[in-house]
């Protein structure tokens, strides 16, 4: 029994000869009791809200968005959409193998918020996410210009990841008591990822802002870049406003204090100053974005247009 | 150090030193004669470290490679459905290669050293990655033919003699048997498609085919070094053994996806009990190998950039703990 | 540098990045602080090993997951749960720096280790006379 650890899993292996999908096979050496079923390869998939889960609700009518519900739902998915779509490009091209790994997770976190939020966006209009992510046009995109940023070196990437993370982190915080049941559910399963993404941003924050001169430099210049784009995620409109006042939404001022708060306790903690830079005018809830949007949605849509109605 | 000085000079061994290599070697030979594990600190013949060595890291390199063909598609993966999967996928891959190096590390090479000689194009990785994916039935019929053939290979790996790279090999096929499935399914919703998609599938189907067959490796009667791996058991079956196998599974399951293998001599030998294929292009294999298939250049360009940019971070990390280190031991 | 180090150890290996699994305890100057070395051109910058343990559910023991390169603790204990519980395979992790592991040595097999055999008397089914007595 003390060797069912090393020694029986390796025999219980043989399972790609017969089909291998299932992602349980292969532990059933593992599933004794005591000290034979401690095991570091036990795999499950879980139980969480899924975007495939919201879908169905929606298509079921249980859950069916107001046009501001949507419109709103459709601006916090943009945001995360884009933003995944930047750090997807991370992957094979991180400093270590270990950050390919992390930067991965995180980004795989950034679409799975994303996907939630556009299908329930999409319950307004009859669209599906992909009809949103792949067949809307540059105007039509609510994300703010934070997220269509370059990834830069790592440091930009880092400091525009430690912008993200303490916001959405302020921000789900308080959507999970939203008056919207949906959004307060995707919200509660987002609000712990965001915050280890908070975690990873000012670990590295501290290691870049104190490790050598070089990368002192860098993260400085990366924090500069990001923080002209700042101002624009914490603008209220009518439409922020309208819903707030139904509790459906935080109003993002509101949330201003609280990073704020945490923000000059991270650079403080490395050393660093909170940039003082002129604010951009934004735009981009209104669909007036930077020159990158375009470059960004060409890429993703390309395969997606060429190929409309298809299935994939 | 002593003991590994000495064998490769076995002529100034100590007459205890004689009697310890000799009851080493005993012990080794025990071992792998009970079909058992040979642990990292155990004894072990130079040539089975190397052996291994070299097999483990190539494999790792394979992994940290063939990320790039599939990573090219991330940012255009048709649905966000299949972009989430494609980066699960390739960030598996990228688990994989450490994994292995952590197990070829064992055998005392540093990951950095492995890294170095991969980018200095010293090392050797598996060349179907010298390939380019061009279209996006490419993910498929790399998920279905080129993991296929990578868990063909590796799942008898999990049984391996050396005992980290048997339990990297479990935690990796674990991990890839959702590789395989979602490569299978993007061909079938491709074939199943409108004629344009199922025209992408067939030609993706046509292009990997036979780099997939040649994964296993050239044919037994001239692949050297196959007769002491397996009798090392860090190989378990021989290359055509194996890739006789993998047709057998495909060419069932090409049939589920309403497409066609492009080989027009596979059969069933009754008398061997084997699957038979066309004739191989082992010159097109040797060319790619030695460095002139599409991409070699440029998937290890792409590493080395990877790697280079990545330094100051690696070194701003490793100063900084350095520092805190250095403050814990003032306090 | 104890002798038994063995093969695991080719001339090549630093203090930063060296064999895992407890083989370096027996091979590498003992340095309190993981701090990386500096006597190869290639390894400036090579951040530890350090190995992981993954508990897998509550009232389970911390098994050997693998290792894993990070510049410190608390990094290594990020990167251990991105890289090593990405399918839900723990809720707790150790990561413990490889050279500060010491491992017993494998040349001594037989006097650490064959001394309990024959010592049936320890277990149960020594005892053979109160075989079907109830609750015994």
């Amino acid at each position: 029994m003390t060797t069912a650890n090393s020694g029986n899993m390796e025999h219980d292996t043989d399972f790609a000869h017969e089909g291998h999908g299932d992602i349980s096979v292969g532990v059933s050496g593992a599933g004794a009791s005591g000290d034979g079923s401690a095991s570091a390869t036990r795999i499950t998939p879980g139980n969480a809200l899924r975007p495939e889960d919201i879908a169905l609700e929606v298509r079921r009518g249980t859950a069916k968005p107001s046009e501001d519900v949507a419109e709103y739902a459709l601006r916090l998915g943009d945001d995360a959409l884009i933003l995944a779509q930047r750090l997807g490009h991370w992957i094979s091209r991180a400093p270590e193998l270990e950050e390919d790994v992390a930067l991965g997770n995180i980004a795989l976190d950034q679409l799975g918020h994303a996907r939630s939020f556009l299908t329930y966006a999409g319950g307004a209009w009859d669209k599906s996410e992909d009809d949103l992510a792949y067949f809307r046009r540059e105007h039509e995109f609510r994300s703010a210009h934070l997220f269509e940023q370059p990834n830069g070196d790592f440091a930009v990437t880092i400091a525009r990841q430690l912008v993200v993370s303490y916001y959405q982190y302020a921000l789900y915080s308080r959507l999970m008591q939203s008056a919207d049941p949906t959004l307060a559910a995707i919200a509660a399963k987002a609000v712990k990822e965001v915050d280890y993404h908070r975690d990873h941003s000012a670990q590295w924050v501290l290691r870049l802002a104190g490790g050598t001169e070089e990368s002192r430099r860098r993260m400085i210049q990366g924090l500069r870049l990001v923080w002209p784009y700042v101002e624009e995620i914490f603008e209220d409109d009518e439409l922020t406003t309208r819903l707030a006042e139904r509790g459906v939404a935080a109003l993002p001022s509101s949330l201003r204090q609280e990073f704020d708060n945490r923000i000059a306790e991270t650079l403080a903690e490395a050393g660093l100053d909170v940039p003082d830079v002129p604010q951009s005018l934004g735009g981009g809830r209104a669909g007036r974005h930077s020159e990158h949007l375009g470059y960004i949605l060409a890429e993703m849509q390309v395969l997606a247009r060429e190929y409309p109605g298809a299935s994939w | 150090m002593a003991s590994q000085n000495l064998q490769s000079v076995p002529a100034e061994l100590s007459p205890e030193e004689v009697e310890r290599e000799k009851a080493g070697q005993a012990y080794f030979e025990r071992i792998i004669a009970e079909d058992s594990r040979i642990e990292p600190r155990d004894w072990m013949p130079e040539a089975y470290r190397k052996t291994l060595l070299r097999q483990i890291s190539q494999h790792a390199h394979s992994e940290i490679i063939g990320m790039q063909p599939e990573a090219n598609w991330i940012t255009r993966a048709p649905s966000l459905k299949r972009k989430a999967i494609l980066m699960a996928k390739v960030q598996d891959e990228a688990g994989h290669g450490l994994y292995l190096y952590s197990a070829a590390e064992t055998l005392g090479q540093s990951r950095d050293k492995m890294m170095e000689d991969l980018i200095a194009g010293k090392a050797r990785y598996s060349s179907i990655f010298n390939y380019p994916a061009v279209s996006w039935a490419d993910m498929g019929a790399i998920g279905w033919l080129v993991d296929g053939a990578a868990i063909c290979n590796q799942v008898p790996l999990c049984r391996a003699s050396y005992g980290p790279y048997g339990r990297a090999m479990v935690r990796i096929c674990k991990e890839e048997s959702f590789h395989q499935r979602q490569g299978f399914e993007i061909l079938l919703e491709l074939s199943n498609g409108t004629p344009a998609q199922k025209q992408m599938a067939q030609e993706a189907v046509n292009r990997w085919y036979a780099p997939s067959l040649m994964m296993f490796g050239p044919p037994d009667d001239d692949s050297p070094n196959s007769r002491q791996s397996m009798a090392w058991n860090i190989k378990r079956f021989s290359n055509d053994e194996l890739r006789s196998r993998f047709v057998g599974m495909i060419v069932e399951q090409v049939k589920v996806l309403g497409l066609e293998l492009p080989d027009k001599d596979i059969r069933y030998n009754e008398e061997t009990r084997k699957w038979e294929y066309g004739p191989l292009d082992w010159e097109e294999f040797k060319n790619v190998l030695a460095g002139r298939g599409p991409c070699n250049s440029q998937r290890l360009e792409r590493r080395r950039q990877a790697h280079d940019d990545g330094a100051w971070v690696r070194e701003a990390a490793a100063e900084y703990a350095r520092k805190q280190a250095e403050k814990e031991y003032a306090a | 540098m104890t002798p038994h180090g063995n093969p695991e150890f080719p001339g090549e290996s630093t203090p930063a990045g060296s064999a895992n699994e407890g083989s370096r305890a027996a091979a590498a100057s003992a340095s309190s602080t993981p701090a990386t070395s500096t006597t190869e051109s290639h390894s400036h910058s090579q951040w530890p090993l350090w190995e992981v343990f993954v508990r897998s559910s509550r009232g389970l023991s911390h098994v050997h997951a693998g290792s894993l390169h990070a510049p410190d603790a608390a990094m290594a204990l990020r990167n251990a749960r991105d890289l090593y519980t990405r399918r839900n395979e723990g809720v707790s992790i150790w990561v413990v720096p490889a050279d500060a592991i010491s491992a017993s040595d494998p040349d001594a097999k037989g006097s650490f280790f064959e001394s309990p055999q024959g010592k049936d008397y320890r277990h149960a089914t020594y005892y053979t006379k109160s075989e079907g007595v109830k609750h015994l």
